[in-house]
């Protein structure tokens, strides 16, 4: 086993599936020589060829338009938009058309379509490149939202996407790219699609995360210790489905709750975890559902941002608040 | 720069001059019913210009009667062909069962014509899953976001390159509003950019809803959009059913031997409505404009072709128009017994694996459907 960063350990996921299945397609823009503006795919098309790894031209859309005519001759398409921002360029042919398009056939037609697409704040990106456009996604029927907080699940999820047959919504945190090293295995493994995981085990409050906040809410815990304060912290993993048994085993052994996103709070994942947990598990509360969302404007220019996005600082604090409710 | 003195570029004649290509769209049967180009019509048998007649009547008679049906409430959404039938059977007819269509909605008779049954296209139109669902699997659901077609056409085409298949190409309708697309330049250039098989078409019926074509852009023809993409494309006499046939044939020939992508635009007109939901044309058009386009019907040509050639009578018209009307009824009939929908089922159809929450919403409407 070797340490691998969050980048190489996607970069190894899709070496895996593109050795594994010969229908497998690797597309989008700089992609091939370049290997992707992050270097995602790096040496990817030297190995395997123009064929299977290659650059479109610079159009969101018709890379969508391209991964549905590909499933539709029997391909497994992996396109990458370059950045989630540019996302709202194919929303059709992710929303309108790729989600629905299995339904639409009566269920006799697979779209075993991969969207990989680089999100997350914190690194000073033109506008654009950072926002968390989750909550547009997950609000679809039909697609699959994942995103990983770790190297070890990024591989594993990254395999596990591309080898589903429903359409998945692959969200790679840009900011854990190159920041984040773990232990992965160089051989093959999955990861389920619609698990969380108990990253943290904990008794007094349950912290529920998903990407780089997961990373926060860890800091908080350890920094919450000292004070004897034993904090349990999920990273959901997948965005849709949502994995609530996971959540309200959680919640029934801690009574008390914390939700964090770095997406702005309006209508979110949290709205919908803390709905979940209000409409299953109330009586199992000591506490009100406790929040920390970015707040509700424009996602911030890029020198500001930290003053913006939440942080362990402010997970803490919502969670001293929470358990001395 | 000096005042009168010669500019180093000169648009106004770049203008002028980038529709030259496109003077004199692609016919062979004229409006008054005369052979311009004989030797393209001697390529054709007898039998074969009698089936193009049978075609055109059997979809003008589908139109009307799918119009009747509509009045009578049996249908839901349904867009009139009438006037598009030389763009539609000329078209379709040039292509094999083993190319992959992508329809928009006008496109119920070409759909039927590659490999689904008439009473697929109603139950479609009546809001079926089964109108999805088609024997000659080569074929994608009518597009309703006009545009998207365009994109995927070209991925459909990049998949039939990758697989090597030889003899098969991707073909795809839009109408003149969909030009105007984003995603009509988008689908055009990948196709362009991957040197893909597919062949392109836009019926100019001359509306879009009831925008007529010179809103949509300055641009002189729409076929000429093409060549900014780097892809051939020609202008076709739409209500020339030999010319449309011939061009499609040529364009399929083209692009299944490997040379790229081709866009053809057929110049054919909308007589009715946007669609059977009723919008109104006279409040957007006049029968002045109208009529000129009606008196270049494509029946009323090739009919006089025919009775010319004295292989065509209109008894055996009649005739044959009372035969389709039985067919379309009885077609209505299966539509009409195919079996209840399941919300439940719409739920397992909406993820490969249902998810957790799918999962007991399915439990919940199986308990409320076996009531």
């Amino acid at each position: 086993m070797a340490k691998m960063t969050y980048i190489k350990a996607i970069t190894s996921g899709l070496d895996q599936v593109l050795k594994d299945d010969p229908k497998t397609l690797i597309f989008g823009e700089d992609v091939g020589k370049n290997g992707g503006v992050f270097r995602t795919t790096v040496d990817l098309q030297d190995k395997y060829g123009e064929d299977r790894v290659f650059d479109t031209p610079l159009a969101e859309s018709g890379i969508l338009g391209l991964a549905i005519g590909l499933s539709l001759t029997g391909w497994r398409p992996i396109p990458e938009i370059q950045f989630m921002g540019f996302t709202f360029e194919a929303m059709d042919g992710i929303v309108g058309q790729l989600a629905r398009d299995h339904y639409r056939f009566g269920g006799q037609k697979n779209f075993p379509v991969t969207v990989r697409t680089p999100f997350g704040g914190g690194t000073h990106t033109a506008e654009m490149h950072a926002d968390n456009l989750e909550n547009y996604f997950v609000s679809t029927p039909g697609l699959r939202v994942v995103t990983p907080a770790n190297p070890y699940d990024a591989k594993g999820l990254v395999i596990s996407a591309v080898e589903s047959d429903d359409p998945v919504l692959f969200m790679e945190n840009l900011k854990l790219y190159r920041s984040m090293k773990d232990e992965v295995p160089d051989e093959k493994y999955t990861v389920p699609l619609d698990t969380a995981k108990v990253v943290r085990e904990g008794t007094d409050v349950t912290i529920v995360a998903y990407s780089a906040e997961v990373n926060e809410s860890l800091a908080a815990a350890d920094a919450l210790a000292k004070d004897n304060i034993s904090a349990e912290v999920i990273d959901l993993r997948s965005l849709s489905p949502i994995d609530t048994d996971t959540v309200f085993a959680s919640v029934d052994k801690t009574h008390k709750v914390v939700i964090v996103q770095e997406a702005q709070r309006m209508a979110g994942v949290g709205a919908v975890v803390a709905s979940d947990i209000a409409e299953e598990k109330i009586m199992s509360l000591d506490a009100p559902i406790g929040r920390v969302a970015a707040p509700d404007s424009v996602y911030p220019f890029a020198q500001a941002e930290n003053d913006w996005i939440p942080n362990a600082d402010d997970i803490e604090a919502k969670v001293r608040e929470i358990v001395n409710y | 720069m000096a005042n009168g003195s010669k500019q180093i570029v000169d648009f106004a004649k770049i203008k002028a001059t980038m529709a030259d290509p496109y003077k004199h769209p692609v016919q062979v049967i004229d409006r008054e019913g005369k052979v311009v180009d004989p030797d393209t019509l001697a390529k054709y048998s007898d039998d074969q210009l009698v089936d193009f007649m049978k075609k055109m009547v059997w979809e003008r008679t589908l139109h009307e009667q799918t119009m009747n049906f509509s009045r009578q409430g049996r249908l839901g959404f349904y867009a009139p062909t009438a006037g598009e039938e030389a763009s539609e059977m000329g078209s379709v007819t040039a292509f094999k069962q083993q190319d992959f269509l992508l329809p928009a909605y006008r496109d119920l008779p070409q759909m039927i014509q590659h490999g689904t049954t008439v009473a697929k296209g109603f139950l479609w139109s009546k809001g079926h899953v089964e109108g999805n669902q088609h024997e000659n699997p080569n074929m994608l659901f009518p597009q309703i976001i006009i545009g998207a077609q365009y994109v995927e056409t070209a991925g459909v085409a990049l998949g039939i390159k990758k697989n090597g298949d030889e003899d098969r190409v991707a073909f795809v309708y839009t109408g003149d509003g969909g030009t105007s697309q984003g995603d009509w330049y988008e689908g055009v250039n990948f196709a362009s950019a991957f040197q893909a098989p597919a062949v392109f078409f836009v019926q100019n019926n001359g509306w879009a809803i009831s925008v007529p074509r010179y809103k949509q852009t300055a641009a002189e023809t729409l076929a000429q959009k093409a060549v900014a993409m780097g892809v051939p494309s020609v202008q076709v006499d739409g209500m020339d059913i030999v010319a449309v046939h011939e061009v499609s044939e040529a364009a399929r020939e083209y692009a299944a031997a490997g040379n790229g992508p081709v866009v053809i635009e057929t110049l054919t007109y909308r007589y009715g409505a946007h669609s059977s939901a009723g919008d109104d044309p006279s409040r957007y058009r006049t029968d002045e404009e109208t009529k000129p386009w009606f008196d270049a019907d494509p029946l009323i040509r090739m009919r006089k072709v025919l009775t010319d050639k004295g292989v065509w009578s209109q008894d055996q018209e009649d005739k044959l128009v009372d035969e389709y009307k039985d067919e379309f009824k009885e077609a209505m009939k299966e539509a009409e017994a195919a079996p209840a929908q399941k919300v439940s089922d719409f739920l397992k159809w909406t993820y490969n694996v249902p998810t957790p929450a799918v999962k007991k919403q399915i439990a919940e409407f199986e308990a409320k459907e076996s009531k």
